[in-house]
């Protein structure tokens, strides 16, 4: 039971999170905002992504004998040393402010965590996604995500009255995406950008392929003016997923409702049969402009 | 070649067309092979790779986008097949994100950048750049007046590692030789690197602070701007205040210029927040966060420049006439760079957008 509401909030959530975009051309597309989840388990990746180079990096130098640690310390230094230490300087500068950058100008509009979650950037209009609008989001991450870092790290709690103001000041920027239906944080908002799923989906088999069994299975208008689209999607899903026990249970469903006996072992040839009955009579009635949505849809 | 087999062969119709006893499969399965071309393309695209892509395909990628559009919008009047309705949502999708993508790399976008479009961008926010100007000569003065007022207020404004033995009433000698330059380079790439490194950090805070209706922005310009008039007092009270407007000038021209410029950035998407006029909150914010983005990552290039004057010229050339000449001739080339170089044909324009 407890999983079963867990299903209806997540739809809900889902439901919640889908915008249509609408594109020069005119064409309505439905576009699925990230969760939040997702966008944190991203910057997540990233970062860790960014440390363990960093750590490599330092490991490489130490084992060719060079001792990181000591940079900066002497101040008489030989000129290799004081080149690897402006490199060193330069690299953790790109990482901080490049890395995101160039990842989401590149045609994927992700960063390699956004990629593996499958999620990336967009612009809110519907229009290009500009490398002013990214370079935009991304000098905002500075107070979202380092600043806030720093901050902690650097022990804000002795700081006293500047220092919580400091933090109520942050956490306004840390929790922006709580605070709008959009999930956008302060740098989207400023960009024009959102952050939204970006799934690929393969075509699958056309249903209508399966022998022509009009001839077997004749049913008459009652019969089909039972249902609405929303069954014939459920009765497309269970036939792709072509399990024996759902095929069964819905082709008794069925034949419950209108009124047939159930032939025994003949189940997805009966199901493949109303389905293409069903959807040529839906269809139809499409092309008249009549649609019905569910069994309850009056039509 | 054995690629084009391979291509060819994916592409195929899946089953005879006319085997299908609904209208709709017959729809699908008509054009199903021009989305199976489209999505080929637009997986190179993905994986930036466009010379696996043949030309004519290429070419007829506009073509190819638009049929799938077409056919979503069809397929949604008279198919019930979600399956191929998800698959085409996802496709034109895909197609749009790569038709509508960022078009210019890194590099064209610089090139654009620099021939015109920084200036541009400038000049947009000049009255952002107004403001600022006028709350950073405020906060300098501020600076002086405080200390001169109440010594005390010098240790409030400078942080004491900062300071360096230049703080009031120090001798004379000490402080002209706070200003002496190095005989030679060593050492000074690194001063160099991490300079900027850190400038450019109180560059872009100014800049992303600006969120909040610009107040943080000002702030934080005259705090930086009242500790530099702070200094300067005591350099005048040592009768040092021309060596001291030299030895800053050199690299402050450039440093306090791109300061300038990223508060003004700052302030600019905190005031079209505060008062977006016609356009939504929104809009007013994404249009000027995008303005302000340009100069920014031309604050970036500027505090590269700032940083090596800092680290060498400021260090290897001593006279006050000659630091106060090259920070002369740096502002000079700057202001004259934001007024003169016209706005490329394909920048879109500022306000009018």
């Amino acid at each position: 039971m407890s999983a079963a509401i867990a299903r209806n909030r997540f739809r809900a959530s889902e439901a919640k999170r889908q915008r249509q975009l609408v594109t020069p051309e005119g064409l309505s597309l439905p576009l699925t905002i990230a969760s939040r989840g997702a966008r944190a388990g991203a910057l997540m990746l990233d970062l860790l992504f960014i440390g363990l180079g960093a750590f490599a990096l330092i490991l490489f130098l130490v084992s060719i004998g060079i001792g990181v640690l000591s940079i900066g310390a002497s101040s008489n230094q030989s000129p290799a040393l004081e080149f690897v230490a402006v490199l060193l300087i330069m690299l953790f500068w790109f990482a901080r402010y490049g890395y995101f950058l160039y990842f989401e100008l590149g045609p994927k509009g992700a960063t390699p965590g956004k990629r593996l979650l499958g999620i990336r950037v967009a612009a809110r209009d519907g229009g290009r996604l500009t490398a002013e609008a990214v370079i935009a989001r991304n000098l905002m991450r500075d107070v979202e995500v380092f600043l806030p870092t720093f901050f902690l790290l650097g022990g804000a709690q002795e700081a006293g009255v500047a220092g919580s103001a400091a933090t109520v000041w942050l956490a306004i920027f840390v929790l922006f995406p709580f605070l709008n239906k959009d999930r956008l944080r302060a740098g989207d908002l400023v960009a024009g950008t959102w952050v939204v799923e970006a799934p690929k989906v393969k075509l699958a088999e056309a249903m209508s392929l399966a022998p022509d069994r009009r001839e077997d299975y004749r049913f008459g208008e009652a019969e089909l003016s039972v249902y609405g689209e929303h069954e014939l999607q459920v009765l497309e899903s269970v036939l792709r997923q072509d399990s024996d026990e759902a095929l069964r249970e819905v082709a008794q469903a069925i034949c419950r409702k209108i009124g047939w006996m159930p032939g025994a072992g003949h189940d997805r040839e009966f199901l493949e049969a109303f389905y293409a009955a069903l959807r040529d009579h839906l269809e139809r009635g499409m092309r008249f402009g009549k649609r019905k949505a569910d069994k309850h849809d009056a039509g | 070649m054995a690629l084009r087999l391979f291509s060819r062969r994916a592409i195929a119709p899946s089953a005879d067309i006319e085997a299908a006893s609904l209208r709709s499969d017959r729809f699908r399965l008509e054009r199903e092979v021009d989305w199976q071309r489209l999505e080929l393309i637009v997986e190179a695209l993905e994986k930036n790779r466009p010379r696996r892509i043949a030309d004519d395909d290429l070419l007829e990628l506009p073509v190819l986008y638009r049929k799938a559009a077409s056919s979503l919008a069809v397929a949604r009047e008279t198919s019930l097949d979600a399956a191929t309705l998800a698959y085409l949502e996802s496709l034109v999708r895909r197609a749009w994100f790569q038709v509508y993508g960022p078009r210019s790399g890194l590099f064209a976008w610089l090139r654009q950048f620099l021939g015109g479009g920084w200036s541009a961008a400038v000049r947009d926010l000049w009255l952002d750049i107004c403001i600022a100007l006028s709350v950073m000569v405020a906060g300098t003065i501020v600076g002086w007046l405080l200390v001169e007022s109440d010594r005390q207020w010098f240790y409030a404004l400078v942080p004491a590692g900062m300071a360096g033995g230049r703080q009031p009433g120090a001798s004379r000698e000490a402080l002209q030789e706070a200003l002496q330059g190095t005989e030679n380079a060593e050492g000074l790439t690194v001063f160099a690197a991490s300079l900027f490194s850190n400038n450019s950090g109180v560059c872009i805070l100014a800049f992303a602070l600006g969120f909040c209706f610009g107040i943080p922005t000002l702030l934080l310009l005259v705090q930086n701007m009242a500790l530099l008039g702070a200094m300067w007092w005591v350099f005048a009270g040592a009768g040092l205040e021309w060596e001291f407007a030299a030895w800053l000038s050199v690299h402050g021209t450039t440093e306090l210029f791109a300061i300038l410029l990223s508060g003004a950035a700052g302030l600019h998407i905190g005031r079209s927040m505060a008062f977006p006029g016609k356009q939504s909150i929104l809009a007013a914010a994404s249009a000027s966060g995008r303005r302000a983005a340009q100069v920014m990552v031309g604050c970036v290039i500027m505090l590269v420049i700032a940083g090596l004057l800092e680290g060498y010229a400021r260090q290897l050339v001593g006279t006050a006439a000659g630091r106060a000449g090259i920070g002369a001739a740096m502002l000079f080339f700057w202001i004259s760079y934001f007024l003169l170089v016209p706005r490329p044909p394909d920048h879109a324009g500022g306000k009018a957008r």
